[in-house]
């Protein structure tokens, strides 16, 4: 049994500060509970203890020289999608087979700065689409609460690994609840910063204007260490928000009293599991016990979330796609001509899913159709936003479910995308308007599956969602 | 079986994606299924509104023109597929 990769960071820190573990002790047992348990939970596609060891040791060797970086020697597990210079970066995708990062992105250079070792790759949905980490070329992530079940995703293999105590805490990448929903179904903390808090420098590119990076951790407290870490403005992402970033750790309080909470009332409605549902009305009165004040809102528009969402990601995605086509990195298949070598390349290089989302969103971006999708969609987009900010003006946070049902068996929505699509519904949102969101545990059904509750802020609102979630783990006993 | 809306092979050429005829078949089937569920956005008048590209648009962004440390040529070139004399190899394009 792993010791400390079960470990929350703060825990982790403590014990470091002492001089009661090393860096590698903490690596060495990560690295232990990969060997031991990843056969079956599946949660990495890559490690290397010599690449690990070799970074615990020099964050062993900055604390001996009296470098007190907040993160020292603290492993972090990366969704496969983030450049971290000198691993594999394959976004579980075929095409990207054997590629190397030439780059550490932003957010990666950040955490090294804070101290933190990059401790491998975790598994994903190919390219980040997809909300059961099934769509992997690689290979299928289970979850560590019943391995009959999906992780969720697409930062399934972040999620399990925390959750199985392979990972002391993980990154994930959020275009359209892929750090909540596998968060939820796992049973961690999960958090999407708001559009632009943290830099999208050298995450490969899904849905541009949707993308972030967060946390996957173990407690909000651990999320908010994270993010504090990776947050700020950055010349390498024009779009990355300047505003100063808040000592959101320090600043975690310790009840919700004059926190007024909106129940978004589309979100509570008909379609939701009753467990879930159970939990989410247990959830609310843990809040109101902690002193919160409750609050009836609307998002009208909640229903054409998701048909906005799936024409603006795959557009997006159709165009960021356009760079994989066997010239300068990945795979490549001999074609006739140029042209030829781009489409076998593409067709062999691609799975199922990514396949339908870049020809639907070529689709809608193709002459004759824009005005009637995309541009339709951007509309669309405006109205949901709207509808937020409204809502904000009565509430500083919204309390939701994160999914409408707890995770289900592996294989049983595979060869229904539309059905799939439909379980986004409560996360989506969150990414088209460019605010935050955090899920944190809540509750189990009556199989012991996890459910998480949501806590949605407006954009740049992360000290209020992580201090809701904070209290209310501790309200719920759970932390 | 109602008139079809997409003509997946013509779309996935634009897309320079390769299908077999059963990838069409599957592809076409679910792809109805999909757009069909997205024409709800009709139901809505959207006259006047604003589209969104970004949900925060920052404008003039700028940074220092200084010269910076660009990507080491060898681990590019490590990731090609081909490549001849440092180069990046492609098929012939011009006759």
């Amino acid at each position: 049994m792993p010791e400390l990769s079960i470990k929350t960071i703060t825990e982790l820190l403590t014990l470091l500060d002492k001089g009661d573990i090393s860096s590698e002790d903490i690596v060495r047992d990560q690295l232990a509970a990969i060997a031991s348990n990843d056969a079956e939970l599946g949660a990495y596609i890559w490690s290397s203890e010599e690449d690990a060891i070799l970074q615990a040791k020099e964050a062993d060797r900055r604390r001996q020289s009296g470098d007190s970086a907040p993160l020292l020697g603290i492993p972090v597990a990366v969704k496969d999608v983030l450049n971290v210079k000198g691993q594999p970066c394959t976004c579980a995708s075929r095409i990207l087979e054997g590629y190397t990062a030439v780059y550490d992105a932003t957010s990666i250079a950040k955490l090294r700065q804070a101290g933190a070792v990059m401790a491998g790759r975790t598994n994903m949905d190919e390219f980040a689409m997809g909300s059961t980490t099934e769509n992997s070329a690689f290979k299928v992530t289970k979850n560590p609460a019943d391995t009959s079940r999906v992780p969720g995703g697409s930062s399934g293999g972040s999620a399990a690994a925390v959750a199985g105590g392979e990972a002391v805490a993980a990154l994930g990448t959020d275009t359209g609840g892929s750090i909540r929903q596998p968060a939820s179904f796992c049973g961690c903390v999960g958090l999407k910063p708001s559009y632009g808090r943290v830099s999208r420098y050298g995450l490969t590119a899904f849905a541009s204007s949707l993308d972030q990076i967060g946390p996957i951790t173990k407690t909000v407290e651990d999320a908010a260490l994270l993010l504090e870490a990776m947050a700020g403005g950055d010349p390498m992402d024009s779009t990355s928000l300047i505003e100063p970033v808040p000592a959101y750790a320090d600043r975690l309080p310790d009840t919700l009293a004059g926190v007024k909470i909106g129940l978004p009332k589309e979100y509570l409605g008909d379609g939701l599991d009753p467990e879930v549902r159970a939990v989410i009305e247990e959830s609310i009165k843990v809040c109101e016990e902690a002193g919160a004040e409750l609050v009836e809102v609307s998002l009208p528009h909640t229903e054409y979330a998701i048909a906005t969402y799936y024409v603006i990601a795959t557009a997006e995605a159709s165009a960021n796609l356009a760079r994989f086509d066997g010239v300068r990195y990945g795979a490549r298949v001999a074609g006739a001509d140029p042209i030829d070598m781009y489409c076998r390349t593409r067709e062999a290089g691609f799975g199922p899913e990514v396949k339908r989302r870049v020809i639907l969103g070529t689709y809608v971006l193709s002459s004759g159709y824009y005005d009637a999708y995309y541009l339709r969609a951007q509309k669309v987009r405006t109205l949901i936003r709207r509808d937020f900010e409204a809502a904000f003006k009565q509430c500083s946070v919204l309390l939701s479910p994160v999914t409408p049902a707890p995770a289900y068996k592996l294989g049983e929505k595979e060869s229904d995308p539309l059905q799939m699509y439909l379980g986004d519904i409560f996360t989506v949102t969150a990414n088209l308007a460019g605010i935050c969101g955090i899920s944190v545990p809540a509750g189990l059904t009556a199989e012991k599956l996890p459910v998480g509750v949501q806590f949605l802020g407006p954009a740049l609102g992360e000290e209020a969602v992580l201090g809701a979630g904070h209290v209310f783990e501790r309200a719920a006993g759970r932390q | 079986m109602p008139e079809k809306k997409i003509d997946v092979r013509y779309v996935a050429n634009l897309a320079r994606i390769a299908l077999d005829d059963e990838e069409v078949a599957v592809f076409q089937k679910q792809l109805e299924q999909i757009v069909g569920y997205v024409d709800k956005l009709g139901e809505l008048d959207v006259a006047g509104i604003e589209p969104t590209s970004h949900a925060h648009p920052v404008t003039n962004v700028f940074r220092e023109d200084v010269v910076r440390q660009g990507l080491e040529h060898e681990s590019v070139m490590h990731n090609a597929p081909e490549e001849t004399m440092d180069q990046f190899k492609v098929p012939k394009i011009v006759e």
